[in-house]
């Protein structure tokens, strides 16, 4: 079945584009641009908030465009249960508009990391991953400065107990080590789901591994278990 | 017409690695009775309210919405005359509003 995808255009944004080539060309969805200053989602069946950084990371990645018109109905499309997917600044938005617990901080060595990495995948049970394997194992590039995931413990001890972990970066045989993690994240977080499942951020970008001539087209089948969990 | 200055910082326990890798540049350069260098960001605002207490409002809110993010900072204010003259402050870790400055 083909779905309706909006991707989220902030000023600053730069993997629109890649999210579009992804669920348009490489899966033939319908893809349409959302304009930040748009208050209409314009009926479509999954929210992407795409890679770049939006309105210069100012302030603090992501704290600006939360409050970018789009968003108020970004929020509210999530809280009907709609899916919804903020890729690397995406997801920074995620946290700061409160749609997703954390904080993404400065990565731990301070700079900015532009490689592929390898991801575990850590539950089935999100419309995100359902198409994957427990356990395994995805290669995504990462490209940010921002990428810390830091919560405190009570969170944290949320997220595990409610499963929300969705992807901690591993080494390619999918040993969960302190080399394998770029950026410093508490317990090499990747990608978190809310409570309700129905609202993922991940830092790594799915949408920039979905043709092999990429590097890797392991990415998209993030992007296609989320197609299929709305047929 | 007042004035006022936001200073917000990493919470304590949140390490801060700009403020680490400014550390130990002073070390190198010989600085090494200096340690626990932390950073954060100075927002300096200036407030279209006549009444002290409707600017501290004012500024309080703009704080917990936008300027500081709950999870990972903390921050304090100062608020000004319009000529310079402190005089009010506040900082997450007293929770309340102590008065005047000086």
């Amino acid at each position: 079945m083909v779905h309706k995808v909006g991707v989220v255009v902030f000023p600053g944004s730069n993997c629109d584009r890649d999210a579009f080539n992804a669920f348009g060309s490489v899966l033939n969805q319908k893809v349409e641009f959302l304009w930040h200053k748009d208050t209409s989602l314009d009926g479509v069946e999954v929210v992407v908030l795409p890679g770049g950084f939006s309105y210069g990371d100012y302030l603090r990645s992501g704290a600006i465009a939360r409050f970018s018109p789009i968003m108020s109905e970004v929020i509210k499309f999530a809280e009907r249960g709609g899916l919804v997917m903020g890729i690397c600044n995406g997801f920074q938005v995620l946290v700061e508009s409160g749609l997703l617990p954390g904080a993404l901080l400065r990565n731990a060595k301070l700079k900015f990391v532009c490689r592929q990495v390898y991801l575990r995948t850590e539950t089935t049970k999100t419309p995100f991953t359902s198409g994957l394997k427990l356990g395994q194992i995805l290669k995504v590039p990462i490209a940010h400065g921002d990428g810390n995931y830091y919560a405190d413990d009570g969170t944290l001890k949320d997220l595990q107990d409610n499963d929300q972990i969705v992807f901690r970066y591993s080494t390619s045989d999918g040993r969960i080590t302190g080399d394998a993690n770029p950026n410093g994240s508490i317990l090499n977080i990747g990608g978190i789901v809310n409570k309700s499942r129905n609202v993922l951020g991940m830092m790594p970008h799915p949408e920039r591994a979905s043709e092999k001539i990429l590097g890797s087209a392991s990415g998209v089948m993030i992007l296609k278990s989320a197609m299929e969990a709305l047929n | 017409m007042f004035k006022a200055t936001v200073k917000v910082t990493l919470k304590k326990k949140i390490l801060d690695p700009q403020g680490k890798a400014i550390e130990s540049s002073l070390h190198n350069l010989g600085f090494t009775k200096l340690s626990g260098v932390r950073t954060g960001k100075n927002i300096e605002i200036s407030v279209d309210e006549t009444d002290l207490e409707r600017v501290k409002g004012l500024v309080q809110s703009a704080c917990t919405k936008l300027l500081a993010n709950p999870v990972t900072e903390e921050y304090e204010y100062v608020i000004y005359d319009h000529d310079g003259t402190p005089l009010t402050q506040f900082t997450t870790q007293q929770k309340g509003i102590r008065e005047p400055v000086n």
